[in-house]
């Protein structure tokens, strides 16, 4: 089960385990704004395909715009 | 949708997965950076004056004065040990010097933002309330700085030309 975590955990995670920031909001929103350091790969492409350029062996966080 | 996104990833086989639950709402209204074509730039923490003066509750007003006129500020915060707002001292306050304590003297709860307020909406409000300025506050209340009006308009120009 996917772990939540808040800020802190998650700058911890970007500094010291070489995480890949995921933003799974829509390409248009992506480009708006976004995390330093993060790509976009919006939920509705989020398949085997798309998740090729991830690497399996380092933490993977995923954000949207909130809790919604 | 970050929790669709996440249990998607482990039906993957991705096996540590984590959810940034409060997303970037959460990151800009902690001041923290943001890219983007309307990252950081267009936003009021950017171009705040993070040198606005502060006191306690438990400051006496003639003291915050005395300090108030050595640095040119007409207004002060009024904050706890964790720099969460708890009042304000106005410019009419200020020019009082009562021998209170900060705490009798404040208008209390003031009006904030957030450092991820988008400027052109920030400015728009300020010239609708005939406000100069307005205190810039995390989401957890702390104060980081204060946004002058005339900075925010100037910022908005540059970014606009």
């Amino acid at each position: 089960m996917p772990t939540a975590i808040d800020r802190h955990e998650l700058q911890r995670l970007l500094a010291d385990e070489q995480a890949q920031l995921i933003e799974v909001l829509p390409e248009a929103e992506f480009a708006d704004e976004h995390l330093p350091g993060a790509i976009n790969i919006p939920l509705k492409q989020l398949d085997r395909e798309s998740a090729v350029r991830l690497d399996r062996a380092d933490p993977v966080i995923v954000y949207c715009h909130d809790t919604q | 949708m970050s929790p669709r996104a996440a249990s998607r990833l482990e039906s993957i086989g991705f096996e540590r997965v984590y959810d940034y639950v409060a997303g970037k709402a959460d990151w800009g209204s902690a001041g923290l950076p943001l890219e983007g074509v309307n990252g950081s730039e267009t936003r009021a923490g950017t171009h705040l004056r993070a040198d606005v003066p502060t006191c306690g509750l438990d400051d006496r007003l003639q003291t915050v004065c005395e300090q108030l006129e050595k640095s040119g500020w007409d207004t002060c915060f009024v904050v706890d040990d964790r720099r969460v707002v708890l009042g304000r001292l106005g410019r009419h306050v200020i020019r009082t010097k009562e021998n209170v304590l900060a705490e009798e003297a404040m208008t209390p709860g003031p009006s904030t933002i957030r450092p991820s307020a988008r400027l052109a909406d920030v400015v728009e409000r300020m010239r609708r309330q005939s406000l100069t300025n307005l205190p810039v506050t995390t989401s957890e209340g702390r104060l980081m700085g204060l946004l002058m009006r005339g900075d925010a308009e100037r910022a908005l120009e540059r970014l606009s030309s």
